[in-house]
């Protein structure tokens, strides 16, 4: 798997690194005749932030759909633990260990703030159909199990004080908190976050930031976002798209100083600023 | 006032019929933005089968738990052979084919059961009780009626609050992308919901037929005044659905009991199009909106 040799920012990824939790490998999405991601290459290290940034339009959503199978690629391979995964379904993904956010949260809206986290938890349930149908003994220890599971990740994002409220009756960066707890519940390897600080304050993403870091210890995330700050100072490795294709790739540092990556991206945005 | 006791019990114990009905038909709207137009013929093919145990010699609550059981299997076939297909195209598609569900269900049950009216046993007497000097319009059954309801009722209640399939199915229901990504086997809600669905419904033709003719068309009016229940709860909740059957069981009965039976058909017509007037999504509804 070779990504595109676009500047010297593909040296340092040369490294040699352990083998990547997650890769996609020359993916490539066309929507009739428009091309929407072109030959995109990403591998994910165990335990890191990568962030995925480019200018609205990049793909950057259209490549976390094909990460999590809404999208089928024209052309290429995604890995997981260095094995290819074809044609991947969002059914298979939580028994995977691959949890998403969704950019429109996408939370239950008849649903306690508990039990949507508890939906989360779910890949965990053991027992199977019949016995949870006739609520038999072991359907109550596994449930105990994923309330309690759910409790934790509410815990851990600070919603525990709304777990009997309806998320349609909280603020939007709570709603946020909990959309994540939803997908911690699941306890994945890898936490796919489409666009993680939109709609927050500048207090909220700050916290946001120190908590995918704390996350790291556990798991690897890969982050969609364009809030410079939040992706600069949380990231471990920065994958730029524009236009469909990868313009550059590497640490926070080398991105920043990437012409291709001021031509695309930071330039018009400086120019604005 | 005697006469009032009586129309309100006899409407108590037909809504509660209603609401069964109407239930069912929420449990499928809510899962799968279908109104299963066939639900009542589904119904009336269960209670078919109960009836040819019963006439065989077995007993009533022989034929009664079979009518249930051959509803899960039903409700469960149905979705996952006839309705998968159909499901999350245009909602028409699906529309039509639960109305060539009922016709065939119908024209089956006239070939297999004769399309002639055959009376349907009760479990309980049918003769009143005495209060006093007066005999009310409530009588054994209709406690069994209403009993059966409740008991249906409570159970899916707790199945949806208290347990982890329950949350599952909920889940499902709001957003099947999402709950798919979160790893809920969401065909599996799908099928047992429209299992459940049938479950109800079965009961509902099974308390309908109690002590009545059954024919292949029995459940036709039914059909309609459980859409009308259905439609004043909301279609979105299953309590809406329950209060909803119980208010048009009364409405119906006030109407059939002063003004005249003839006129029942056309006040349930009424109502319907009150509410779709002036409350179009129901007396109950809770959720404003909803993107799937």
């Amino acid at each position: 798997m070779t990504l595109p040799e676009t500047s010297e920012t593909r040296l340092p990824s040369a490294r040699s690194d352990p083998a990547p939790l997650f890769a996609a490998d020359g993916v490539t999405v066309r929507f009739g005749g428009l091309v929407a991601l072109d030959d995109v290459s990403l591998a994910a290290q165990p335990h890191e932030v990568h962030g995925v940034i480019g200018p609205n339009g990049a793909g950057k959503t259209t490549f976390f759909n094909v990460c999590c199978g809404f999208v089928r690629p024209d052309t290429g391979t995604l890995w997981w633990r260095g094995e290819p995964v074809p044609a991947l379904r969002p059914a298979q993904l939580a028994g995977m260990g691959i949890a998403r956010t969704l950019q429109g949260l996408g939370l239950f809206a008849g649903l306690t703030v508990a039990e949507n986290v508890m939906v989360g938890a779910d890949r965990f349930r053991r027992t199977g159909f019949a016995s949870a149908l006739f609520a038999l003994p072991r359907a109550g220890a596994d449930e105990r199990r994923l309330r309690e599971r759910a409790a934790a990740a509410m815990r851990e994002v600070g919603v525990e004080d709304y777990a009997a409220r309806h998320p349609g009756s909280l603020p939007y960066p709570v709603r946020k908190r909990v959309a994540l707890a939803r997908a911690l519940a699941a306890d994945p390897e890898l936490l796919l976050l489409d666009e993680p600080a939109s709609g927050l304050g500048a207090d909220d993403m700050a916290e946001l930031g120190e908590l995918v870091r704390a996350l790291t210890e556990r798991m690897t995330v890969i982050l969609v976002d364009h809030h410079m700050d939040l992706v600069m100072s949380v990231c471990d490795r920065i994958t730029v798209l524009d236009f469909g294709r990868v313009v550059a790739e590497g640490s926070p540092a080398q991105v920043r100083d990437d012409p291709a990556v001021i031509d695309a991206y930071l330039g018009e945005e400086a120019r604005h600023g | 006032m005697q006469q009032f006791v009586n129309i309100t019990l006899n409407g108590l114990s037909q809504g509660a019929i209603y609401a069964a009905f109407a239930l069912a038909l929420v449990l499928i709207w809510r899962a799968t933005r279908i109104i299963n137009f066939a639900q009542g013929a589904m119904a009336m093919f269960t209670t078919y089968l109960a009836l040819t145990l019963i006439e065989s010699g077995q007993s009533y609550w022989v034929g009664f738990a079979a009518a249930l059981v051959a509803g899960l299997v039903l409700g469960a076939l149905v979705e996952r052979i006839v309705m998968r297909p159909v499901e999350g195209g245009p909602e028409l598609n699906a529309v039509i084919v639960t109305l060539g569900l009922f016709v065939a269900f119908q024209a089956l049950a006239a070939i297999l059961f004769g399309a002639t009216f055959q009376s349907f046993p009760a479990p309980f007497g049918l003769r009143g009780f005495t209060v006093g000097e007066f005999t009310i319009a409530f009588t054994p059954f209709s406690v069994f009626v209403i009993g059966s309801v409740l008991v249906v009722m409570l159970a899916l209640t707790a199945l949806f609050r208290f347990t982890d399939l329950g949350l599952r199915m909920r889940a499902s229901a709001f957003s099947q992308e999402v709950s798919r990504l979160l790893g809920v086997r969401v065909g599996r809600m799908l099928t047992l919901g429209w299992a459940f669905a049938a479950v109800v419904g079965s009961l509902a033709g099974l308390l309908i037929a109690g002590g009545n003719l059954v024919h292949p068309a029995y459940m036709d009016a039914v059909i309609v005044y459980g859409f009308v229940a259905a439609v004043l709860g909301g279609l979105e909740s299953p309590g809406g659905a329950v209060a909803g059957g119980l208010i048009t069981g009364l409405a119906l009965s006030y109407v059939s009991g002063y003004l005249g039976s003839e006129l029942v058909t056309l006040a349930a017509l009424g109502i319907l199009v009150a509410v779709l007037l002036v409350r179009p999504r129901g007396l109950f509804s809770r959720v404003a909106e909803r993107r799937v």
